[in-house]
């Protein structure tokens, strides 16, 4: 396989994997478990390869995982004792266990492949040359892992995707049904930690925070439905993970930096623009909302002047702003508004209303 | 024994927070068909009896039956409208899926909601007059909204036995007299529900049985003979009563 595909093929699969398990964390608003499992799963590798001394095994992902879980109970286990809060719990326990990973690193195993920068910033660039063969075909090795992962990460969304949906929103309801929360909650935390060491040879823990928070978050904001901002992460991670790397290419930089600076980029462009939760709607949605009660005043003034002798002169588009005492700019805009909303037409220069805008002035004017 | 067996019966329930007893040796025996008030004053632990009998909260002491049996056995039997402020409603999903998250339960794990969950759920929002927001999103709902989307969960339940708490919590007029008025039918046909209420000008208008809770079981029964004047006094006025006679008795 060619060089640029194998980088392509393993972002990708690292960045769907990591954007899944993100959303849910996202919408449990545990964003920031992800940057301390991130970290200590660290050790559950150190461990699991001093028992083993082989960098391959699958004890390494059990390792992890069973770090993780670790991680955090001894979270919660501080949270019980009522004497501090979560954002200070998780960087009181994850650079724990991180420091003993190091150390252990450090004192027993320093001759072996397991440095601690390529643990925090990763090298995609060199995916290629590690491979394997699978079913007759030569993968790199970090695609073959992260694409398992990805699997096992999209089989447990699709699977418990109800259940999940269910103990996110309203844990008290699916614990009276009879369902574990607690149980789901544990399962996306070993997962967490699975997706963490995949990303780790790839990408680097802190690629793999900007992959579970940043897409997620993106598609929170456009998405109407769980499974919409499923798909919206997959989608917003892996275009993130291909913009990045020819970012990347293009001014000869560390790819696993322009991915993650491809996130944020992702991010800032939804936050702005999305349809209508982004900045750029609400603006609009504000400023309409502005005119809507001048308009109702506008429209009672004109239900009160219709077919009287004065309409001509009350009701002349030309003499709104006089008679309203308002701004000829402002006044300009409110009728557009008016027209716009269906509740005035201009005939003549007069302004009438409409059947819907009679009926406004007239609740108005019944009920105050 | 008259041979009835209580919907709920809990025995000596006590709950405690790092040794603050939250619930002191609760006892409590909910007859079928009535529509109970948990009244008292903040901080008397009435979500947290709410809680234990639904098993959310590990009691430190005490046992709870639904219907004779312990609760595992019973889950079918029980609806539980959690207090609004409970859930993150910027979740991104809509009415008429909320609801159906009250069929889960029959569905089991795995089994995805189909035509039969949609229809049940149309027509408990219909009941809670919510037709016209099945497909909205839940963020743009009013609280009187939300509170109604949580009832019609409760409602395709088709439990016996409900748990509501504070289900009139910053709601509209409007929407309070519609779920008294849905309440109300539930008794009549038959379910029993325990509710959480903080407004004691409603109870005797809305509730048929009361229990005054201070950390302890006050007074249980009709709400005619229990929610006395001297009875509420000492649900609301106990526990400073008790202190004034402790400071009198030192000075």
């Amino acid at each position: 396989m060619n060089v640029e595909l194998s980088i392509l093929l393993t972002a990708a699969s690292v960045a769907i994997g990591c954007s899944l398990v993100g959303t849910l964390l996202v919408l449990r608003r545990m964003s920031l478990i992800s940057d301390a499992i991130s970290h200590s799963v660290l050790l559950g590798i150190v461990l699991a390869f001093l028992a083993t001394r082989d960098l391959n095994s699958p004890w390494l992902l059990v390792g992890a995982a069973a770090v993780g879980v670790l991680t955090v109970v001894l979270i919660q286990l501080l949270l019980g004792t009522r004497r501090l809060r979560e954002d200070s719990a998780i960087g009181l326990v994850f650079p724990l266990l991180f420091s003993i990973g190091v150390i252990l690193i450090t004192r027993m195993a320093g001759d072996v492949h397991l440095d601690t920068d390529a643990v925090l910033l990763g090298e995609l660039g060199f995916a290629w040359m590690d491979t394997a063969s699978v079913l007759g075909m030569d993968l790199p090795r970090s695609f073959i892992v992260s694409s398992a992962v990805l699997l096992a990460n999209l089989l447990f969304v699709t699977l418990c995707y109800k259940e999940l949906k269910l103990s996110i929103f309203d844990a008290g309801l699916a614990a009276s049904l009879g369902f574990s929360p607690l149980l789901l909650h544990y399962l996306l935390v070993s997962l967490v930690s699975v997706t963490a060491v995949a990303s780790f040879d790839a990408v680097g823990s802190i690629l793999m925070v900007a992959l579970m928070i940043a897409p997620p978050s993106a598609a929170w904001l456009l998405s109407r439905s769980l499974a919409q901002m499923l798909g919206w992460s997959a989608l917003l991670a892996t275009v993130s993970a291909v913009g990045g790397y020819y970012l990347a290419v293009r001014i000869d930089s560390n790819i696993a930096g322009c991915i993650a600076a491809a996130c944020g980029i992702c991010f800032l462009v939804c936050w702005l623009l999305a349809p209508e939760r982004g900045l750029v709607s609400r603006w609009m949605q504000q400023a309409e909302q502005r005119l809507l009660f001048p308009a109702q005043m506008l429209a009672v003034h004109i239900a009160n002047h219709e077919g009287r002798p004065e309409e001509p002169v009350e009701c002349n588009t030309e003499n709104i702003a006089e008679h309203m005492h308002w701004q000829e700019q402002f006044a300009r805009e409110v009728i557009g508004y008016a027209q716009r909303h269906r509740m005035l037409r201009e005939q003549d220069s007069i302004l009438r209303l409409t059947e819907e805008g009679r009926g406004i002035a007239e609740k108005l004017m019944l009920h105050g | 024994m008259d041979g009835v067996t209580p919907a709920i019966r809990v025995e000596d329930i006590t709950v405690a927070y790092r040794e603050n007893p939250v619930l002191w040796d609760v006892d409590l025996e909910v007859p079928p068909g009535v529509l109970m008030a948990i009244v008292g004053p903040n901080g008397a632990g009435k979500t947290t009896l709410l809680k234990s009998i639904l098993g959310l909260v590990r009691p430190a002491a005490g046992r709870v039956f639904i219907k004779g049996e312990p609760l595992s056995r019973q889950r079918r039997l029980i609806g539980y409208v959690p207090q609004r402020s409970s859930v993150d409603w910027d979740f991104p999903t809509t009415a008429l899926d909320v609801v159906m998250m009250g069929r889960y339960s029959e569905l089991g794990w795995f089994r995805r909601p189909g035509k039969r969950e949609r229809e049940l759920a149309m027509q408990a929002l219909e009941r809670v007059g919510m037709t016209d927001f099945a497909n909205r999103q839940i963020s743009q709902l009013s609280g009187g909204q939300q509170q109604r989307v949580f009832l019609a969960r409760a409602l395709v339940q088709d439990s016996e036995i409900y748990f509501l708490d504070e289900p009139f919590a910053g709601v509209d007029v409007t929407t309070e007299k519609a779920i008294v008025g849905i309440l109300k039918e539930l008794r009549e046909r038959g379910r029993t529900l325990l509710v959480v209420h903080h407004d004691l000008s409603t109870l005797a208008e809305y509730f048929d049985w009361v229990l005054l809770l201070n950390v302890r079981a006050i007074a249980a029964g009709p709400v005619a003979t229990t929610a006395t004047p001297e009875m509420l006094a000492m649900t609301y006025g106990g526990r400073s009563a008790y202190l004034m006679k402790q400071e009198g008795g030192d000075g």
